[in-house]
């Protein structure tokens, strides 16, 4: 992809602005928050808006592990894993939710490809879990059932 | 004040270490009312936070307002040794912050 010089100088300074108000320079991060994924208002939306490609469907290589019923809607614990090499990233999707997006995670070389944490389901939904490998991004789901919201209301 | 805002658990086994984060954070979408007054809350979630190992950043996670309250975080550090320095650091939509660092068990 073809950045203009200006526009590249612009995010450097804005990344740097960024870093100094909320990061110890120790934990200088070299990654801005992708506001518009965030603001994406359907799962296809904010994994384009994330990765500019489609995610391949590959529930073989990932595993996701979420309860098949959530009684409490506010606390749904999602845990995604991978076998595969130089693996990016990993992303939770929520697609019935509001800001499907929920959560991505940026991996470096001394994490392993797993993470957990805990998200909030507004309804029944298919949760999606995409996982960045070498470029190439996959992505699987799982039906969660959800008794109890979430989302206020 | 700000580091009592994260737990962090880490435990070293056969020189790979699982780590454990609780943050607390009321993590308000932005779209609940006060029950009282039926005013909207204002949105108050955690955006960005900074896992460290040894000061080095290992991983960054960018949260919605779709993650729970008090959020739970969980990963595996490749390669670890008993006493080596875990930090997490992170910043919400109004600016708050927090971080913690422990050393590894």
């Amino acid at each position: 992809m073809e950045i203009l010089p200006a526009r590249r100088g612009f995010l450097k300074n804005l990344m740097a602005v960024g870093a100094m108000l909320v990061l110890p320079a120790s934990l200088l991060a070299a990654l801005v928050r992708p506001q518009a994924a965030f603001k994406a208002d359907s799962a296809t939306g904010s994994v384009q808006s994330l990765f500019g490609q489609d995610a391949v469907e590959a529930a073989d290589k990932i595993r996701l592990k979420v309860p098949d019923i959530a009684e409490n809607g506010a606390v749904v614990p999602v845990t995604v894993g991978t076998d595969l090499e130089g693996v990016e990233s990993i992303t939770i999707i929520i697609d019935n939710n509001p800001t499907p997006l929920s959560a991505n995670f940026n991996l470096t070389d001394a994490v392993s490809a797993e993470v957990s944490t805990r998200v909030k389901m507004g309804k029944s939904s298919p949760v999606r879990a995409v996982v960045k490998a070498q470029g190439k991004v996959y992505y699987t789901t799982k039906e969660v059932k959800v008794t109890i919201g979430g989302c206020g209301g | 004040m700000a580091s009592k805002s994260v737990k962090i658990r880490g435990k070293v086994k056969d020189g790979v270490a699982k780590v454990k984060v609780l943050i607390s954070h009321p993590m308000e979408t932005g779209t609940r009312r006060d029950a009282d007054t039926g005013d909207l809350i204002p949105a108050k979630y955690i955006q960005e936070v900074v896992y460290s190992h040894n000061g080095k950043a290992v991983m960054t996670a960018y949260w919605g307002t779709s993650v729970s309250k008090n959020p739970y975080s969980a990963f595996t550090l490749k390669s670890a040794t008993v006493g080596d320095m875990v930090g997490v650091s992170w910043s919400d939509n109004t600016g708050a912050s927090g971080e913690n660092e422990i050393p590894l068990k």
